[in-house]
C-alpha cells in the first residue's frame, strides 16, 4: 500500500506524468540504438557524436531566444550531422586516423559549443541543463517530438534489421549481396545521432553515452543474439528511465544522473551475478 | 533481370581485370581465365600474390578498375546473389551475438527482400541446408562456440543459403587441424554434388583427399592455369614461388614445403 502512494504520489501533476514517460521512452530508444552502438563497437563515436552537438544546440538557445524545444533539437541535429561529415572528410584518404579525427572534431565542437553559451548571461545555469539534462517541465509537444522520433529510430531499426545486421557483422557479405553498404551506414549513424538529440532534455550531453551503452552492454552479457540483445537491453533501458525518475523525484537529483546511475547499477549486479555463477559452474 | 544461365556460358569468365587497393593499386594485373560449371579450381601463389584481392573482387567487395567479370554469362554488378563467398576466418568477429542460425540466414537476406524479416519459407530453407550440412545441432550457438572447422562450415552453409552457383573460399584451411579440415573437405564434397563451381585459395594441396580440376598458380597475374598435372611442374612453381624454393622431383613435395613455410612465416595474409 505505502509502496503503490510513493509510486502514485508524484503523478497527480500533468508534467511529472510527461517527465516519466519521456525518461522511459528515452530509455528504451537509446538502448535499441545502442546495442548497435556496442556490437559495433563505437563507443567513442558515440560520445563524440553527443559532445559535438553543443555548438548547435547552444546556438539555437543564444538564436532562438532561450528553451525552445524544436529549434534545440533541429541545432543539435545540424551540429551532429556537420561533425560526422567533417569526420568522414577527414578520413577519406587516411591521412588522420579516425580516432584522432573523431577525437578533434569531438573537442573542437565542444568547445566551440561552451563559448557561444558563455556569451549570455545565464551561462552556467544554461550549461547545466545542456550538459546534465532536466526532464522537470517537459511540454506536452516537447513530449510528442521524442516519441515521434524515438518511433522513426525504432521503426526503420525493425524494418532495416537485417540489412543493419549484415553490415555490422560481415561487410564482405554486405558487399557480395550488393546491398548499399555506404547509406546504410550513414543512415544507422543518423539514427544514432537523432537518438541523442532526442535524448537531450532527458539526460543531456554529458551522460548521453552511458544510456546508449549500458543497458546495450548489459544485455549482451545475458544472450547471445543481436535480436534478443535489442529487446532486452530496451526493457533495461525504459525500467532504467522509471527508476531514475523515481529517485530523482525522492532523492532530488537531476534526472539524467539518477537515470544512469539505475543503468550502472544493473549492469553491476549482472556481471557479478554473472561471473559468479560462472565460477559456481565452472566449480572454481 | 538478368538473362537465364545457358549451358555455353561458363560458370566463372574473368576477362582482362585489374585491380587493387589503396597502397597497392596493382595487385592484380590482366587477370584472364574461365572455369566451367561445377569445377573446383585451386588458387595458389605466394604471399601477396593476390590471391585474397582476387577473391574480393570477383565477389565484388573490391572494384574491378579494368575488365570484366561474368557468372554464367551475367555481369556480375547486376547478379547479386549468384557467388558465394567465405572469407577468411580472420576477418570474422567471433564474439559478435548471433547464432549460428543467425549467420546462415544472412545468406537469405536478398531473397527475403526489403523491410521484411525471414518466413517461414526461409527459416525450412536454413534448416534444411544445416541439415544437410550435419550443423542441425549447432544451430542455436553462438558463433564464437565453434571449433575451426565448424565455423568454416557455418560460413559455406550461409553461401549455400544464397542460392549461390559459384562459391569463393579463401583460405578455408588455414589453421585448422586434420580432423577439420577434412571435415571442410567433406563439405566441399556435397558442394560439388550440388553442382557449385569452387574457386578455392589454399597452402594445402599436399592433403590427397582434397581432389581440384584445376590449378591457378596466381603471382599479380595468371601464371599457370590448368589440371594440376600441366601446372604443377617444378619449374612453374619455381617461377611463381622464386629461388627460396628447391628444386624437387615432386610437386607434391614442393607444395608441402611450401606449406611448412607458411607455417614458420606464421599465417599471413595474401
Amino acid at each position: 500500500m505505502e509502496i503503490l502512494e510513493l509510486l502514485n504520489e508524484p503523478l497527480g501533476y500533468a508534467f511529472i506524468r510527461r517527465g516519466l514517460l519521456a525518461l522511459a521512452l528515452v530509455g528504451g530508444v537509446s538502448a535499441v540504438v545502442g546495442c548497435f552502438v556496442v556490437v559495433r563497437g563505437m563507443s567513442f563515436f558515440g560520445d563524440a557524436l553527443a559532445h559535438s552537438i553543443l555548438p548547435g544546440v547552444a546556438l539555437s538557445y543564444t538564436v532562438g531566444g532561450g528553451y525552445v524545444a524544436s529549434n534545440l533539437f533541429l541545432g543539435g541535429l545540424g551540429a551532429g550531422i556537420l561533425s560526422a561529415l567533417i569526420i568522414a572528410w577527414l578520413t577519406r584518404r587516411m591521412e588522420v586516423k579516425e580516432d584522432s579525427a573523431i577525437a578533434i572534431v569531438f573537442v573542437t565542437m565542444f568547445a566551440l559549443g561552451i563559448a557561444i553559451i558563455s556569451t549570455q548571461r545565464s551561462y552556467a545555469a544554461d550549461l547545466t541543463h545542456i550538459l546534465f539534462g532536466s526532464i522537470n517541465g517537459i511540454s506536452q509537444g516537447e513530449l510528442y517530438m521524442v516519441a515521434g522520433m524515438g518511433a522513426v529510430v525504432v521503426g526503420l531499426i525493425v524494418l532495416l534489421y537485417k540489412e543493419f545486421l549484415i553490415i555490422s557483422f560481415d561487410l564482405s557479405l554486405a558487399h557480395s549481396l550488393r546491398l548499399p553498404v555506404e547509406p546504410l551506414r550513414i543512415l544507422l549513424l543518423a539514427l544514432i545521432a537523432v537518438t541523442i538529440v532526442a535524448s537531450l532534455q532527458a539526460v543531456g550531453i554529458a551522460l548521453m553515452l552511458a544510456l546508449l551503452i549500458t543497458p546495450a552492454a548489459t544485455a549482451r552479457l545475458l544472450v547471445k543474439r543481436l535480436h534478443h540483445m535489442i529487446a532486452i537491453a530496451s526493457l533495461l533501458g525504459i525500467v532504467s528511465g522509471l527508476v531514475g525518475f523515481y529517485a530523482s523525484y525522492y532523492l532530488d537529483v537531476p534526472s539524467g544522473a539518477c537515470i544512469v546511475l539505475t543503468t550502472s547499477v544493473i549492469f553491476g549486479l549482472v556481471f557479478l551475478l554473472q561471473s559468479s555463477w560462472n565460477r559456481l559452474r565452472d566449480g572454481r | 533481370m538478368a538473362r537465364p544461365p545457358t549451358k555455353e556460358a561458363p560458370a566463372l569468365l574473368v576477362e582482362g581485370v585489374c585491380a587493387g587497393y589503396r597502397g597497392n593499386r596493382h595487385a592484380l594485373d590482366d587477370i584472364c581465365f574461365c572455369v566451367e560449371r561445377g569445377e573446383r579450381v585451386a588458387v595458389i601463389g605466394p604471399n601477396g600474390a593476390g590471391k585474397s584481392t582476387l577473391f574480393k573482387t570477383i565477389v565484388g567487395v573490391l572494384p574491378v578498375s579494368r575488365g570484366s567479370i561474368t557468372i554464367f554469362g551475367a555481369d556480375t554488378h547486376s547478379s547479386h546473389s549468384n557467388i558465394g563467398y567465405v572469407p577468411q576466418q580472420n576477418a570474422i568477429d567471433w564474439t559478435f551475438p548471433a547464432s549460428v542460425f543467425d549467420v546462415v540466414m544472412m545468406g537469405r537476406s536478398r531473397h527475403i527482400g526489403w523491410f521484411r524479416w525471414p518466413s517461414r519459407d526461409d527459416r525450412a530453407v536454413v534448416r534444411d541446408i544445416l541439415e544437410h550440412l550435419s550443423l542441425a545441432d549447432l544451430a542455436e550457438r553462438q558463433i564464437g562456440e565453434l571449433s575451426g572447422g565448424q565455423r568454416q562450415r557455418v560460413f559455406i552453409a550461409r553461401a549455400m543459403a544464397q542460392d549461390t552457383r559459384v562459391m569463393v573460399l579463401d583460405e578455408p584451411f588455414s589453421g585448422v587441424d586434420q580432423t577439420a579440415e577434412q571435415e571442410i573437405i567433406d563439405t566441399l564434397d556435397i558442394l560439388t554434388k550440388h553442382d557449385i563451381t569452387l574457386l578455392i585459395s589454399t597452402h594445402h594441396l599436399g592433403n590427397p583427399a582434397l581432389h581440384v580440376d584445376k590449378i591457378l598458380i596466381l603471382r599479380q597475374r595468371v601464371m599457370q592455369f590448368g589440371r594440376p598435372e600441366e601446372a604443377l611442374t617444378p619449374a612453374h612453381l619455381r617461377e611463381a614461388f622464386g629461388s627460396a624454393i628447391p628444386m624437387m622431383a615432386h610437386a607434391d613435395d614442393l607444395l608441402m614445403f611450401q606449406v611448412d613455410q607458411e607455417k614458420r612465416r606464421g599465417r599471413g595474409d595474401s
